[in-house]
């Protein structure tokens, strides 16, 4: 029963991982810019759409007619290779394997850039108006956003292969003095949390221990007064758009292993997402963690069959009902801030 | 509160319901009179007029209306299938089952506002959506969605001895039967289940400009202009504002019923929250807040839904026939995502200009365009006097 128990813990880790990555960024764009962005969703699924991308470029052939192999149709046979295993050799064939590190690499001024644009071609004029229109204008470029992957990549998911080393599970139990095969865990679901944990400790260290950081805090606190301290607190503000962007983004990169991605991913996050960022509280970045962390692995667990005996169908509606319950008892959240989105 | 109706409102209600009976004759020539399409015009405009009543005067932005919409199907269902095909009982069932879901759906999310007004009714659309899909299956049959059965009870309704289904009607009067009439050289279609959407869509919209011209959406507006300010001159909103979501949730049942009326099937998908996405664009492209602008823009998505949608590359080709072949090759490229399967790309972009140019929706851009009409009138009746020399020439 506890290995049970301790193994739906770990499930609930991924989509946690996932969760929390995707509502830090959804959180420092409100922090910092206090607009709701309904198109990071999107974001997540463009970050997917970028392994999609790299993988295709990597995986490029060439294709020559074999002089002297013949299919069964007694056609010359096409041998097809990658550009990159012709001009790489076997260096070639592991770059293919490890797609997903270039696709990080890729990613990165992909989604900064993506995010810039958003910003200052966009999201820049929506400041003054009130949140409703923020959410609605987002809203229209999540489906714009959506349309133009579905135009380019078709509607139906794209399966990225995880590196094949990395494919196995991991007995984990021995390593907690459980007997052989108690708890055996995905290896990339692991991965993508350790992932996770790093891209949030860093952008906690970039906020707390950088002088960036510190002014970017600061203008968060009160936007007004680091503006006469003579600071460009706007292009600050633009720059961490952009990081929130490659945040999600590399989320969406990370997850490509565990669910394919198609067109529709970035909503079916959206929702979920916005749900674990009220629950946290608006505008807490710990909130959101602690907040995607928890829906997560109580969904996980929700979805065990000791729990949907007593109350069936509870997995299905676990998140929202927490949300529901959360935001009657504690209005701003577990950890929200006052003075937050109280209007 | 019952006070005879001011000259300019007859005028409008006059107006309004001769273009809803004339709508087959008016739309015939652009594509768009057949039956089907205009009943989604009459049953999306009752929705979009609800949904206006609670986002356009209070300003609460709702993201879970289409609960409502499933709901009041699937009440109508059964009671098509227990009781009997009339339309009437299913109508008044859903409505009320509808308006018992939103006082307490409404009751609870009504005590937060702005963005966690949003979230707590998409949690509560979300929570219907996925209980329809699973446990709830025995109610709603799931993904396959409630259908018709010739073994259903529908105690009032003599003994079905043919054998096929039967169809919704009203005191005998079948819903789905069609006259096909030849006038102006169309073939026009007259269908009793249009008329019937049409007259509910007529009372709706009746009802909605009572609200609006009442104390009571007033005080609805006085919501969304400060609500803080209401508050502290001692006035508690909440009846108000849970008013409006319950009587937007009973249109939202209305018109949910309409659609099985119109076509015996209830699934689980019209709940979904894109589908409560799909209402507010329809309201906020027609213009939020005001009578007639929801139904415009109800009508506008629907219609660009069934049209732009069956327009793929052979068709464009065919309209740009006339150009030589590389200057046509050219625009089918450039013109083909936007329509066909993309024209959601279409959509999502109006909607973004919309949100951000105008953000009145249509009916801002109409009152802008007749204003610009109108200064440009006065001007040139202005200049007329010393215009005499252009005149001579």
């Amino acid at each position: 029963m506890m290995d049970a128990v301790f193994l739906q813990f770990l499930n609930g880790l991924d989509k946690g991982s996932a969760y929390a990555l995707i509502a830090l960024g959804l959180t420092l764009i409100f922090g910092t810019l206090g607009v709701v962005n309904f198109a990071h969703g999107a974001l997540f699924m463009i970050g997917a759409f970028c392994a999609v991308v790299t993988r295709k470029i990597l995986t490029l052939e060439s294709v020559v007619l074999s002089a002297t192999e013949k299919t069964p149709w007694g056609t010359p046979k096409e041998i097809k290779t990658a550009y990159v295993e012709a001009w790489f050799g076997d260096f070639g064939a592991t770059m293919i394997e490890y797609s997903i590190l270039f696709s990080i690499l890729f990613a990165i001024p992909v989604m900064m850039i993506i995010g810039i644009v958003m910003e200052r071609g966009l999201i820049k004029h929506f400041y003054k108006r009130p949140h409703a229109d923020q959410i609605l204008v987002t809203f229209g470029l999540a489906i714009v956003l959506q349309e133009i992957i579905k135009a380019w990549f078709g509607a139906n998911p794209i399966p990225q292969p995880a590196p094949a080393s990395l494919t196995g599970s991991i007995d984990i139990g021995i390593w907690l003095g459980m007997t052989a095969d108690a708890l055996v865990y995905p290896l990339w679901r692991l991965i993508y949390f350790v992932f996770s944990a790093v891209i949030i400790g860093a952008t906690f260290a970039f906020l707390q221990l950088t002088t960036y950081g510190m002014v970017v805090r600061a203008g968060m606190a009160d936007r007004e007064t680091v503006g006469l301290l003579g600071i460009n607190i706007d292009r600050r503000f633009t720059f961490m758009f952009g990081m929130a962007a490659v945040i999600t983004g590399l989320a969406g990169v990370m997850y490509t292993p565990i669910l394919s991605p198609n067109y529709t991913l970035g909503m079916d996050f959206l929702v979920l997402c916005f749900v674990v960022v009220v629950v946290g509280g608006m505008g807490s970045l710990p909130g959101a963690i602690v907040a995607g962390f928890m829906l997560g692995i109580l969904q996980s667990f929700a979805a065990m069959n000791e729990v949907k005996a007593i109350i069936p169908g509870i997995d299905q509606i676990i998140i929202y009902l927490v949300a529901v319950i959360v935001l009657m008892t504690r209005p701003r959240g577990l950890m929200g801030r006052k003075g937050v989105m109280e209007d | 509160m019952f006070e005879k109706l001011k000259n300019n409102d007859k005028l409008i209600m006059l107006g309004f319901t001769i273009m809803v009976f004339a709508g087959p004759i008016i739309l015939a020539p652009f594509g768009a009179g057949y039956p089907d399409l205009l009943q989604r015009f009459a049953i999306f405009g009752i929705f979009a007029i609800g949904f206006n009543i609670l986002f356009g005067l209070t300003g609460y932005l709702s993201f879970g209306h289409a609960a409502f919409l499933g709901i009041g199907s699937y009440s109508a269902m059964w009671m098509f299938k227990l009781l009997t095909m009339n339309v009437i009982p299913a109508l008044i069932l859903s409505v009320i089952v509808s308006g018992l879901f939103s006082v307490v759906i409404g009751y609870m999310s009504l005590r937060r506002s702005g963005i966690y007004f949003s979230i707590l009714t998409l949690a509560f659309a979300q929570m219907s959506y996925n209980l329809a899909y699973s446990v709830f299956t025995p109610i709603t049959n799931g993904e396959t969605g409630l259908q018709l059965r010739l073994q259903d009870a529908r105690i009032l309704d003599a003994v079905n001895t043919s054998g096929s289904l039967p169809s919704p009607m009203l005191f005998g009067l079948k819903l789905n039967a069609t006259n096909v009439v030849e006038m102006f050289g169309m073939k026009l279609q007259f269908n009793w289940g249009f008329y019937f959407c049409a007259i509910i869509l007529i009372a709706a919209f009746y009802v909605s400009l009572r609200i609006f011209r009442s104390p009571f959406g007033l005080m609805l507006r006085a919501v969304k202009t400060n609500q803080n300010r209401l508050n502290y001159t001692g006035i508690n909103t909440r009846p108000y504002t849970l008013g409006a979501f319950v009587i937007s949730g009973m249109y939202a049942g209305l018109a949910g019923a309409l659609l099985v009326c119109t076509d015996p099937l209830a699934g689980p998908e019209r709940m979904q929250w894109t589908a409560s996405g799909e209402v507010v664009l329809m309201t906020i492209l027609g213009g939020v807040g005001t009578l007639i602008g929801p139904v415009i823009g109800a009508g506008v998505i629907k219609y660009s839904e069934n049209i732009f949608s069956k327009i793929n590359d052979k068709v464009l080709e065919g309209y740009f026939a006339m150009m030589p072949e590389s200057i046509s090759d050219f625009l089918v490229f450039i013109v083909s995502p936007f329509v066909g399967s993309g024209w959601h790309l279409t959509l999502g972009l109006t909607f973004m200009l919309v949100v951000t140019f105008l953000p009145g929706g249509l009916v801002e851009g109409a009152t802008r365009i007749f204003d610009w009409l109108g200064s440009i009138g006065k001007k040139t009746k202005s200049a007329k006097p010393g215009g005499n020399t252009e005149a001579a020439e």
